[in-house]
């Protein structure tokens, strides 16, 4: 127990560095770039606009609401408290609803959207793919082709021809949207019934995406592990071949997991623009309308809670891959 | 290096991976030669156009008839504005008119167009018919006017002096034209999009520009990623820690996200195709730089490297000539890898609105985009968005076989 606490303040640390991080980033990057936002935004507010001190007037109430007019310093310990207290500011383009608001009615949608598609996939994936490398031959032949066309299909691409099949042509699902357009989100049967039917097209999309590259990873391991040294031991001793595919599968499946931390924030991305086909009301759809409405603030928020997302995601699984594999512990124990 | 290249296609998914990409590079190479349009040039009125031969009318009326006595024009002639759809619709207002169903035969021609003639009234307001079908039954009306004539058409011009209409010639129903002698014909093989530019001219010039921003992104990234690699691997210490912090850093915060805060930070006004693709690149060295330190770590302490260094060759000429051969293999795959996820990566901005000005050139994003905007995909314009999908699909299709060619040639153990 004492190696996996080690661990688990290890990833703990890493974590909260991290996460100042991408705060740091999130704050400093779009400050950094040559020319000076607050600038560009009253650029943009003022077309049209034909008197000077009017344009003055705009890029004076924008420095003090971004609060650019005091030091980097001060601005960054303003932002900091603000976050803190979940005071995103002030949306530009659904004005004047708070930014945290527009992103508190949005942020379930992808979390419930993505994470059961993302792992749903993930477990297809690594089964199809283990069968593939036990089972070969054809098995094997069809879907290897199948996955490796698949998943290289971007999402948006499978997203509009699932939405064209299923949708526009068969009928089966309603082709954008939460829920149906004239209904108000309350918990009755006929709302949750359309938040269900709804939900299947993103759903489906975003799993088939996955499933093809999860299925590519695991067939090379699982093929690595079947020809390794312990694997041709216990052939010969006679172990069940059950028993051995156990192991096999169980081995393979560990760097698996590592891959699924490293590339939750592809998936992430990939599933954010998928969204947006389905003009699905999650937060992929919610930078769309703040790019269209050039609204800076929500644009800033919304990358931001992405990247907490992923970085709370990414933790949880390596939290529990503490648990299943014992050579973390024994790594840390020394 | 020959030995390598030749074992190198002989691993089949290679070879076609290879042949699939070199296809695409040879069309954006060989179609601008023999089709010289702007690609972004608006030359149809109206949005999306449906593949297909476009003949001026104008024109084919002035060129020389041919007599052709063929027995199924006169059909395919109703069947073209009668098909089973108008029918069925025919006899659904018929019946909501207060006509028998079992008085109607959807299938004998003459007589359903009788009845419908007869009754048919525009004015008539049907209750319970949204505005949309009454307007559809006006159009399917004026559609059928005259279906049945066996008369040709009258051509005429006005007379200036007495302002009447004179005949100058007749259309007859037996009438063709041979198309190569109609000056004007149009041929669009994917027809034209939301803007009304030719879709392939567009398609052609669109996979270059992806194709160049793959490659620029693809180059840049490797080559940091190789750098930081080796760097952090060779030299390990301080230099390695630091490098790792900025990697690890890099692999949890989603590279997507940085990119959008970036793009839109430049502003629209100054993103051009390569700005896009040297921000894509800054953004996606993390894999290369984790990939090539690992290898550099284990290859680090090999004899021969430690040879070199008794030797007394310098660092970088121990990297170059050390290290370097040993890993080339790995950074060939990276690269194509990178590639590929260059042009996904511009597509998935392009997308948000983020892409690329749409003034300069137009690359695959962009085209899904204003495919995207103008709903062609709820719209049934399959030529709009299906074409881009493929082309994507393929790209990183072919990247992908030659990739996993290479994988196969110098990793034995996944050979199958």
């Amino acid at each position: 127990m004492k190696g996996y606490l080690k661990y688990f303040v290890n990833k703990m640390v890493w974590f909260l560095v991290t996460l100042v991080c991408a705060f740091l980033l999130n704050f400093f990057l779009p400050r950094l770039m040559p020319g000076d936002p607050v600038a560009v935004i009253t650029q943009r507010v003022a077309q049209g606009m034909s008197s000077q001190a009017g344009i003055q007037k705009v890029y004076e109430e924008y420095s003090n609401l971004f609060g650019t007019n005091k030091p980097l310093s001060e601005q960054f310990i303003l932002y900091m408290r603000n976050f803190a207290k979940g005071d995103l500011g002030i949306s530009f383009s659904k004005y004047p609803r708070p930014v945290a608001d527009v992103i508190a009615s949005s942020i379930w949608w992808t979390v419930c959207l993505q994470f059961p598609a993302i792992i749903v996939g993930w477990l297809i994936g690594n089964t199809l793919g283990a069968l593939a490398a036990y089972l070969k031959k054809g098995f094997d032949k069809v879907l290897m082709p199948i996955s490796i066309l698949v998943s290289n299909f971007p999402a948006f691409g499978m997203a509009v021809i699932l939405l064209v099949i299923f949708g526009v042509g068969l009928k089966w699902f309603p082709t954008s949207g939460g829920y149906g357009f004239d209904l108000v989100p309350t918990f009755t049967w006929k709302f949750i019934w359309s938040v269900i039917v709804h939900y299947q097209l993103p759903f489906w999309s975003i799993v088939t995406i996955a499933i093809g590259g999860q299925a590519i990873g695991m067939r090379s391991m699982a093929i690595y592990e079947l020809n390794t040294d312990y694997v041709k031991y216990s052939r010969f001793l006679g172990i069940h071949d059950r028993k051995i595919i156990g192991y096999v599968f169980r081995n393979a499946m560990l760097p698996q997991v590592t891959g699924l931390v490293l590339s939750i924030g592809t998936m992430v991305s990939g599933a954010l623009v998928a969204e947006i086909i389905f003009s699905y009301p999650g937060l992929g759809s919610t930078i769309l309308t703040a790019v269209m409405g050039q609204d800076y603030p929500l644009i800033s928020a919304t990358t931001l809670i992405i990247t907490l997302m992923v970085l709370i995601s990414t933790f949880i699984i390596e939290i529990l891959y503490g648990f299943i594999d014992p050579r973390i512990k024994a790594a840390q124990a020394d | 290096m020959k030995h390598t290249i030749r074992q190198v296609f002989h691993s089949p998914k290679f070879v076609v991976g290879f042949c699939i990409f070199m296809a695409m590079v040879l069309l954006v190479i060989l179609y601008p030669l023999f089709i010289i349009d702007d690609p972004l040039a608006i030359i149809g009125q109206g949005t999306f156009f449906e593949p297909g031969i476009y003949v001026n009318i104008y024109d084919s009326i002035g060129s020389s008839p041919y007599t052709l006595m063929l027995d199924d024009a006169t059909q395919k002639r109703i069947d073209n504005k009668l098909g089973d759809e108008e029918r069925l619709a025919l006899k659904e207002w018929l019946v909501v008119y207060g006509i028998p169903e079992n008085e109607i035969n959807i299938q004998d021609t003459e007589k359903l167009l009788k009845q419908w003639v007869n009754n048919y009234d525009a004015t008539l307001k049907i209750t319970g018919m949204t505005n949309a079908r009454q307007r559809y039954f006006v159009r399917l009306n004026d559609s059928l006017n005259g279906l049945l004539s066996k008369e040709g058409a009258i051509i005429a011009v006005i007379d200036p002096e007495t302002d009447t209409l004179e005949k100058t010639d007749t259309v007859e129903q037996s009438d063709y034209v041979n198309i190569s002698q109609v000056p004007n014909v149009r041929v669009f093989p994917l027809g034209t999009d939301n803007f009304g530019r030719d879709m392939l001219t567009e398609l052609v010039s669109a996979i270059g520009t992806s194709l160049m921003i793959g490659l620029v992104a693809g180059i840049i990234a490797t080559l940091i990623g190789l750098i930081f690699g080796l760097l952090g691997g060779y030299m390990g210490g301080l230099m390695d820690d630091i490098i790792m912090f900025i990697t690890n850093l890099f692999t949890v915060i989603p590279s997507f996200v940085l990119l959008i805060l970036i793009s839109y930070s430049i502003g629209q006004a100054q993103r051009g195709a390569v700005t896009i693709a040297v921000v894509i690149g800054f953004t996606s060295w993390v894999w290369t730089a984790r990939a090539v330190r690992a290898q550099v770590v284990s290859l680090r302490n090999r004899d021969h490297v430690n040879l070199s260094k008794l030797s007394g060759h310098s660092i970088v000429y121990i990297i170059l000539a050390d290290i370097l051969p040993y890993i080339a293999s790995y950074v060939v795959m990276a690269l194509i890898l990178q590639i590929s996820a260059g042009i996904l990566a511009e597509a998935g901005l392009s997308i948000l609105g983020l892409g690329p000005k749409t003034t300069d050139v137009p690359t695959l994003g962009l085209m899904m985009n204003w495919a995207m905007i103008y709903s062609a995909h709820l719209m049934g314009k399959w030529w709009a968005y299906f074409p881009v999908i493929v082309a994507i699909a393929l790209i990183s299709f072919s990247m992908n076989l030659m990739n996993t060619g290479l994988d196969q040639v110098f990793n034995p153990a996944l050979r199958d």
